[in-house]
């Protein structure tokens, strides 16, 4: 007899469909069936169970082989490497729970470590253009009651948050909105013709590292001003066209990705797509989101913030807080050699990182806190499994929009598989013990 | 648990009528006794020579949640030059007006104050707001979560159901562990969903075609029906505006004929927050001036209300409301970054950074409002020093607030600084006002007021056996002369602070991260299907979380003080 676990919270984009319905297995100890969630969802749950998954911490040998080492083995030498390093790197956090972030923040406090968050290669550059223009902004509830204007720039939700716009911003019937997606038009900008971009009414296939210029062209269009005859591989009157379909919106929206905030132009682009957002709302209601990617990549910046006033790229080593993305960002600081030691935990670097960075991560003392093995876990010296966040022990996490909600848990862990709070517990404790000799 | 006997201090309790008298304060278990009850093993204090109250109030402070911490996150430039490194017994810290949560404890309790109210809690970030007050060292915190452009109290308050408005009331203080009613911009920030504003209160809601004088006369009697600790807490329509205060004055009318009904001894059925922002006369900016005398002549023959300033700290700072339009409004006005989120069926939130300039007339202007507010208060124990932190400027300026209102000499010094004093003089009647705050005046308006107004007279603002052992001592002496200077010295870091019967500060510096709690409030009503069956239809049709995954657990409120109310009938 089967039992089902309903309103779990699903751990793998910022999406964070909070609908999911598990299928658990009577004793408690196996997922059998999932519902509602997306292709990679369920894959995320259903890979807890496989066969093949490490159950207790490895230590790679000179040879490149593995000698399995228990707990207390692996918590001496995490304990000892964040001890004797003068700069640590503290890497990863966005696929893990606010209360695992807390932890290891009061660790990096102690240690001296820098704090980095995946923001770092990902949205990093729409904190910057936060910090320099602001954001206007809503919760995700209020597209799907209010919006009528809905633009994806740089962004392909229907392959990186595939429920998205069924939950949120194209399909869904809201208050204001009864007749769903009969009653939005979908502005898509993209260079590619993507899945997304194929069901918008209007695509807008910008020259590749152009949306500064198409951004620009947008604002100038809002003003009545004169514009040249293309921007961006885009003619004058599709932008014009453009133009006034966001103007004559009730309330609208741009969510936009990494092909903005990673393509030339980076924070410049987020600044710009910020302000045209401003100006518009001097016609009609427009908001703006960062598609965030990891579940809780959100939530860490929301912690750092709390605990240090800024929301990645965090430097503690000095004995008190700075922050200078391009100097305390961590690829930077592995690319200069800055930091002597590497633990990375709810991400993977190894997979994500340029080569010259990963390089470095393999040379250094390092750990990688992960349930799965990951090019980031083949590269560190030690790989310490753990439960899963949102599948195998719950904990806070925060949606794209900020929206906090507390992840499930549906099954046990493996026995003796620590969670991400215990094994940093376990950390800090032996660190305590450590610093009281110093 | 341990015994303490706070000796020979200069006591000022309000609650017990002490001015100024030589008396010794004994402490055990965490709860202020008489003398007589402590063993001779009592840790003795001497504060001789020093001044004695209880532990300050905070009954509105923006310190906690979502739209702080994009103020945090937004404005790295805010932490330049405030960092402190972490010691024995406390994390590093940093940030001046949006200071991280650390340092808001420390800096809250080196200044003697124990208790704060987070003054707007946006219902679904509500987990959020617990996740942040849980890293606040040191000081008891509630949160308000805000009522005024919610669907359903909207919906219900059209109909005149006051009774269904009570049972969601009662039901969303249990799923956010909030505090108190509050209401922002009645009516106006829903409307900023679709970009406009309520102005006045008989502006109609687009749709909900309902006006913020409807509101918030519903949300009184909801909120008395109850009987809840704390009144319905209301930042006004048309914030901020030249001319603002008819609007003032009418939302004040609205408490006309409503008296308070409660178990905790509040005498007030509205409280009016941030009144400086509130009490603006004249068209424009070019003829702005003061009406704080016409407001506070009628708080001041109104009984049942109580008031807090907001008063200008002359600071660059960041402002923050759940009043979308009016942080819109501000962008416009300097053109800072503006940041903005509405919220879901609930309410909005915006932010501004803002500079306080006093080379600039208006913010002259709202200083000397400010002050004039509370000096103008005939009941000290209705009117409470604030600054809206960190809207009028941070709330680590109280010391100087409190300098400024216990010395003419401190505002005269500060008037003729001024850029434009003699506009400034003209359009507002601080100049011609000689009254000075006595310490026993300063105890009122931080503590027992507060304290009173909040429902919690009983347990915090005063010294009374029986009452939480939350004691300050200021290093200050009445009888000896001193200097303006000397106030904000000695009010800026007490010489000697506990909390619940923990020291938590001496000599200024942290020593202990006490026993914080959090508090909030379960009011019991009658079994209500219908509501129910509302707040089930709005979670599947309307929200983008599912109704299960909306309360906030217990996980998130690990030290709760639960103040029960029982409305049921």
């Amino acid at each position: 007899m089967s039992k089902s676990v309903t309103d779990v919270i699903c751990p793998f984009c910022g999406t964070l469909c909070d609908d999911l319905e598990v299928i658990v297995s009577d004793d408690g100890k196996k997922i059998e069936d999932i519902y509602n969630a997306c292709a990679i969802g369920a894959e995320k749950f259903m890979h807890a169970q496989a066969p093949e998954r490490v159950k207790r911490p490895r230590m790679q040998q000179p040879d490149g082989t593995y000698k399995e080492v228990s707990y207390d083995e692996a918590v001496e030498y995490t304990a000892q490497m964040l001890f004797n390093a003068r700069k640590p790197l503290m890497y990863g956090w966005s696929s893990t729970s606010c209360e695992a972030q807390s932890v290891g923040h009061e660790i990096a406090e102690k240690v001296g470590a820098i704090v980095d968050n995946t923001a770092t290669v990902c949205h990093g550059t729409t904190l910057i253009a936060v910090q320099d223009v602001g954001i206007p902004s809503c919760t995700l509830g209020e597209i799907k009651n209010r919006a009528d204007r809905i633009i994806f720039w740089g962004c392909n939700p229907c392959h990186a948050h595939p429920r998205h716009q069924s939950r949120y911003s194209v399909f869904p019937r809201g208050f204001f909105t009864n007749k769903g997606h009969m009653n939005r038009k979908v502005i898509v900008v993209d260079p590619r013709v993507t899945d997304t971009a194929k069901l918008a009414d209007y695509h807008y296939q910008v020259e590749q590292g152009r949306d500064y210029e198409l951004l620009s062209a947008f604002r100038v269009a809002l003003r009545n001003e004169p514009l040249p005859e293309t921007v961006a591989g885009i003619p004058r009157e599709k932008i014009i066209e453009g133009a006034e379909v966001m103007k004559s919106g009730r309330f609208g929206i741009i969510f936009f990705g990494m092909g903005v905030t990673q393509s030339l132009s980076k924070n410049h682009n987020i600044d710009n797509a910020i302000m045209l957002t401003k100006d518009l709302n001097e016609f009609t209601k427009f908001s703006i989101m960062a598609m965030r990617g990891h579940y809780n990549v959100t939530g860490s910046g929301q912690v750092l913030g709390w605990q240090f006033g800024y929301p990645f790229s965090v430097d503690l080593s000095r004995g008190f807080a700075r922050y200078n993305p391009g100097e305390t960002s961590s690829n930077d600081l592995l690319r200069r050699g800055e930091v002597d030691a590497v633990f990375v935990l709810g991400s993977d670097p190894g997979a994500h990182f340029p080569i010259s960075s990963v390089k470095k991560i393999a040379e250094l003392p390092s750990v990688c806190v992960d349930p799965h093995i990951t090019p980031t876990s083949e590269i560190s010296k030690l790989h310490v499994p753990v439960a899963f966040v949102g599948v195998e022990v719950g904990g806070n996490c925060y949606r794209m929009d900020n929206v906090p909600i507390e992840a499930r848990k549906v099954v046990d862990p493996p026995e003796g598989v620590l969670t991400d709070v215990e094994f940093l517990t376990r950390v800090n404790a032996r660190l305590d013990q450590l610093m009281g000799g110093k | 648990m341990a015994e303490y006997i706070i000796k020979n201090g200069f006591v000022f309790d309000p609650t017990q009528g002490i001015k100024g008298d030589k008396a010794d304060i004994a402490v055990k278990d965490g709860k202020i006794v008489k003398s007589t009850e402590v063993s001779s093993k009592a840790k003795t204090i001497d504060a001789s020579g020093k001044t004695v109250m209880a532990g300050a109030v905070e009954i509105h402070a923006h310190i906690a949640g979502p739209k702080v911490n994009e103020g945090r996150n937004y404005r790295p430039e805010d932490k330049l030059f405030t960092y402190r490194p972490k010691s024995a017994s406390s994390r590093m810290a940093g940030g001046f007006s949006i200071p991280t949560t650390f340092k808001t404890g420390y800096e809250y309790a080196r200044m003697g104050y124990t208790t704060a109210m987070e003054a707007a809690m946006p219902p679904l970030y509500a987990r959020h707001v617990h996740e942040e007050i849980k890293d606040t060292p040191i000081i008891d915190e509630g949160a308000y979560p805000v009522f005024g452009n919610n669907w359903f109290v909207l919906e219900y308050l059209k109909n005149k159901e006051i009774e269904n408005t009570c049972a969601y009331i009662s039901w969303l203080l249990e799923a956010t562990k909030g505090y108190a009613v509050k209401v922002v911009n009645p009516g106006g920030t829903e409307a900023w969903g679709w970009g406009l504003n309520c102005l006045t209160i008989d502006d109609p809601v687009p749709y909900f075609d309902i006006t913020p004088r409807e509101i918030v006369t519903g949300l009184i009697e909801a909120n008395e029906a109850l009987g809840l600790p704390h009144s319905v807490h209301i930042h006004q329509n048309s914030l901020g505006n030249p001319g603002n205060y008819t609007v003032t004055l009418d939302t004040l009318k609205l408490a006309e004929g409503f008296k308070a009904k409660n178990k905790f001894g509040r005498e007030q059925v509205l409280h009016s927050t941030h009144l400086q922002f509130h009490s603006y006369g004249g068209d424009s900016w070019a003829n702005f001036e003061s009406k704080s005398k016409e407001v506070m002549d009628y708080v001041n023959k109104q009984k049942n209300i109580t008031v807090d300033t907001g008063c200008v700290t002359l600071d660059e700072t960041t402002t923050m409301t759940a009043d979308g339009p009016f942080e819109h409004h501000l962008t416009e006005l300097n053109h800072l970054k503006w940041a903005n989120v509405d919220v879901e069926l609930e309410t909005a939130a915006g932010i501004v950074p803002y500079i306080y300039s006093p080379d600039i007339k208006v913010c002259e202007i709202q200083w000397a409002i400010g002050l004039e507010l509370a000096l103008m208060a005939k009941d000290p124990m209705r009117c409470f020093i604030t600054t809206d932190h960190p809207n009028a400027g941070p709330f680590t300026r109280y010391p100087r607030i409190i300098k400024w209102l216990m010395s003419a000499e401190a505002r005269k010094k500060q008037i003729e600084s001024f850029k434009h004093s003699a506009k400034m003089v003209e359009a507002t009647h601080i100049a011609g006002i000689d009254r000075e705050l006595s310490l026993y005046e300063i105890a009122q308006m931080t503590r027992a007021g507060p304290a009173k107004a909040l429902g919690l007279s009983r347990q915090y603002g005063g010294l009374a056996p029986g009452m939480d052992a939350d004691i300050v001592v200021y290093d200050f002496n009445p009888e000896k002369p001193h200097k303006p200077e000397d106030i904000e010295k000695a009010f800026s870091a007490a010489a000697y602070v506990m909390k619940t019967g923990v020291p938590v500060v001496i000599n200024g510096e942290i020593v202990s991260n006490g026993n914080k709690r959090t508090l909030w409030v379960k009011a019991k009503v009658n079994e209500n299907p219908q509501v129910m069956r509302d707040i089930r239809d709005k979670f599947l049709r309307y929200y983008s979380v599912t109704q299960a995954n909306y309360d906030v657990s217990s996980h998130f409120v690990p030290n709760p003080h639960v103040i029960e109310v029982d409305a049921t009938h």
